[in-house]
């Protein structure tokens, strides 16, 4: 995995905003120093699920007109030191934003930080084209059903297609339970079909909801099954051996049985 | 033997098979499959038989196995042509 990161999907509601903002917790707590940009102009969110909304002064539109200088739009995060956010402008439309603009963005934020990661919206459109022009590689989000699987298929021939080859799939919100009953597309199946790598596997997690009701990454969080697969992809995503067997720990009563008894 | 229905995972795989080989075959990055699919197809059959070019249609269907029920995925060529080529007189 590369240094500049975007997020995408094809799909909207997969959680790309969700995993931007943990990503970027996970790897600031790591101390590195990572920006977050968000390029859903006209739809931002990755502020109020990182918890920042309140510190926004400048956006990403003002930094590449020039309005401000880039040092003025990078919101630092309240937790931690490394973590920097550059928001969507709210009020505008995708096509305030070129690729080519993205693309000398990031150049000159590459001096700066560690990681780059990019926050793209739904859809294939001018905001998709914006938010992949700088990255080197991909994390393409998908939730295990025949429709978020079918975009992900399109999103990596779109990638390829841009010269992004990187590409790796993370798969959301998955039940456990669900699978072994059958009722839901298994892993293996779903990476068969992609052909992609897989980054992690981050289970169905109802304590997701609260961390984002409070603008608290679930990273953060040690007893939360999703916080602990946000922490394996951290630290797949810098370079270390982590092996997937997070993905049968689903959290469920199941698991709560095998802990308090010890069994592993 | 028992005929055991179908989980709804293995049919959400088998759906999404079929829809991404509509899918792929119809946005392929580089350009569109099935016209580069028709082009070569055209340039050797054209060796032996005289072909009727703009009436000739390749396509991906559908199709219910009456057996299974299942539904299967074909790729179906319908060439018109005007007559065979005598290979042999080319021989000379």
């Amino acid at each position: 995995m590369q240094n500049v990161i975007v997020v995408t999907s094809g799909k909207g509601g997969v959680g790309k905003t969700t995993t931007v903002a943990n990503l970027g917790a996970g790897i600031a707590r790591q101390g590195k120093k990572v920006v977050l940009i968000d390029t859903d102009i006209g739809l931002r969110n990755l502020d109020v699920v990182l918890g920042l909304e309140n510190r926004i002064v400048y956006d990403l539109v003002d930094v590449v007109e020039g309005t401000c200088r880039l040092k003025q739009a990078l919101i630092k995060d309240k937790r931690y030191d490394g973590l920097f956010l550059i928001p969507a402008a709210q009020t505008r439309d995708k096509m305030s934003l070129t690729p080519e603009q993205m693309k000398k963005l990031v150049a000159e934020l590459e001096e700066e930080v560690d990681y780059i990661i990019i926050d793209c919206p739904a859809g294939i459109e001018q905001g998709f084209k914006n938010a992949i022009a700088g990255a080197k590689s991909a994390i393409v989000v998908t939730v295990p059903e025949v429709s978020a699987v079918r975009d992900a298929d399109r999103i990596i021939g779109l990638l390829s297609a841009a010269g992004i080859d990187d590409c790796y799939l993370l798969v959301n919100r998955m039940r456990i339970d669900l699978v072994k009953k059958g009722d839901m597309l298994a892993l293996d199946d779903t990476l068969d079909i992609l052909g992609i790598e897989l980054i992690g596997v981050v289970p169905e997690d109802e304590r997701i909801i609260k961390s984002s009701n409070m603008g608290e990454p679930i990273v953060t969080n040690d007893k939360a099954p999703a916080g602990k697969a946000y922490r394996n992809i951290t630290r797949r995503i810098l370079g270390e051996n982590v092996p997937m067997n997070d993905i049968e720990d689903d959290g469920g009563l199941a698991s709560v049985f095998k802990k308090l008894f010890g069994v592993k | 033997m028992i005929h055991r229905k179908k989980s709804s995972g293995s049919i959400a795989k088998e759906r999404l098979k079929l829809v991404l080989i509509h899918d792929r075959a119809g946005t392929s990055p580089s350009s569109n499959i099935m016209e580069m699919l028709r082009r070569d197809i055209i340039s050797v059959i054209s060796k032996y038989f005289d072909v009727v070019e703009q009436d000739f249609d390749v396509e991906i269907k559908n199709t219910a196995d009456m057996h299974s029920g299942s539904s299967a995925t074909r790729l179906t060529a319908n060439i018109p042509i005007r007559s065979i080529k005598n290979l042999g007189r080319n021989k000379g």
